[in-house]
């Protein structure tokens, strides 16, 4: 089964608060993606829009067509991990992962086991007096064994030590190979785990913004270095992001694929074109910040 | 290593498999890495290796055997020569006399070293 979610006018309140408003879009295929926002951004409520925990307030959000809220048959399809202490919290570890294999109709229990080791997790201790790194693990577990067609994971990262965090990515990339499944990822830590990511979702107050492949992104963003008068003519049609100025040089965060009519401008301005990490470019894009552009 | 800071990682992996071409790493008519052998050792997407994949068939570096995998094609080193070799002057030589001009650096003085590494390297 490949997992299509389309969002379509979709808006969420809780009371007066308005958490998500007008999402359109589409996330289809077997696919490690990245969703990503602020603190705040709807996240969060996207995800449990989408395993069907939240009814929403109005618009449409469909899975392979059909609405998930209130529906059974789909739930044992959508794996959302969070919270292990809340939903098995006096179970042994060992039991919650035994439960966890009742939910999910592809569960590999020898995967989850070798996991456990692998995250050096406790069996036999209880789920609620685990650490939140530990907690953390398990739920990473619950989601990596699920082998539900659609699995989300909501900053499932908290507390972990970065070995601990290393150890997920790369069992996610050798599980996610094995078995080709829609794993969506919130995280903050873009830095460590964005190249994983084939396309990445932005979220941002309360809507998506942008919806691209990894690679895309990369490709058609740049920053442009010189003296300011230099930037400022090259950049004076073109989307900035970001500028920063240091004495007479400088720098501009530009949104938009170089062309070749630009290089050959940056080469006759003097001006130096370089790459803008996918974590920066994020951050430019999601900063509140008004940054005059010129 | 793969940057998340230098640019699109598929040009990168499609460079760093050019570069294992120059060097002698990998050999004319050898096999290449799979795409997710090649995607669990940098720790990336394999669509990405892919796509670097694609790019290296489309210029004729590597070519596809059915069933089997990826190759290095017949005459791999040679193109990926001539291309290093293009981009010899534009990217090595023309930003080193750029760097000589700015401080002083007279042509004597750089030709004089060439001959000298020549030298040496003859010797």
């Amino acid at each position: 089964m490949s997992v299509t979610v389309e969002w379509k006018g979709l808006a969420k309140s809780y009371g007066a608060h308005s958490a998500l408003t007008h999402v359109n879009g589409t996330i289809a295929g077997n696919k490690i993606i990245g969703l990503l926002g602020r603190n705040g951004s709807g996240k969060t409520t996207l995800l449990a829009l989408i395993k069907g925990l939240l009814r929403p307030t109005s618009g449409q959000l469909l899975i392979n067509g059909q609405a998930p809220f209130e529906n059974r048959a789909l739930a044992r399809e959508i794996c959302f991990v969070r919270d292990s202490r809340m939903t098995y919290g006096s179970f042994k570890v060992r039991e919650a992962l035994k439960l966890a294999s009742a939910s999910w109709p592809n569960w590999d229990h020898g995967y989850a086991l070798h996991l456990a080791e692998r995250f050096s997790l406790p069996l036999e201790k209880k789920v609620q007096s685990l650490s939140l790194g530990m907690e953390s693990s398990l739920n990473a577990i619950i989601g990596l064994a699920s082998r539900a067609p659609l699995t989300l994971m909501d900053e499932t990262y908290n507390g972990m030590d970065a070995p601990s965090r290393y150890l997920f990515y790369e069992e996610l990339l050798e599980d996610y190979m094995r078995s080709p499944r829609m794993l969506v990822l919130s995280t903050h830590l873009i830095e460590e785990v964005g190249r994983l990511f084939e396309e990445v979702v932005l979220v941002d107050q309360g809507t998506i913004v942008l919806h691209e492949t990894t690679e895309q992104l990369l490709m058609m963003t740049y920053v442009v270095i010189g003296t300011a008068p230099d930037v400022e003519r090259f950049t004076d049609s073109l989307q900035v992001l970001h500028t920063q100025v240091l004495g007479n040089m400088k720098s501009a965060v530009v949104f938009g694929e170089l062309s070749k009519e630009q290089e050959r401008l940056a080469d006759l301005y003097h001006l130096d074109i370089q790459p803008v990490p996918l974590q920066d470019i994020i951050v430019h894009l999601t900063s509140r910040k008004e940054v005059p552009s010129s | 290593m793969i940057s998340m800071n230098a640019g699109p990682i598929y040009s990168q992996i499609a460079q760093r498999i050019k570069d294992d071409i120059v060097s002698g790493k990998l050999h004319e008519e050898e096999q290449v890495m799979s795409t997710n052998q090649y995607a669990s050792f940098y720790q990336i997407n394999p669509a990405t290796t892919a796509k670097g994949f694609e790019q290296l068939e489309e210029e004729g570096i590597l070519y596809m055997k059915p069933g089997i995998g990826m190759f290095v094609s017949r005459n791999a080193r040679d193109k990926v020569l001539a291309e290093r070799r293009q981009q010899f002057f534009a990217k090595i030589v023309d930003p080193m006399i750029e760097e000589a001009y700015k401080i002083g650096m007279p042509l004597k003085e750089i030709i004089a070293r060439l001959e000298q590494q020549e030298g040496a390297k003859d010797s």
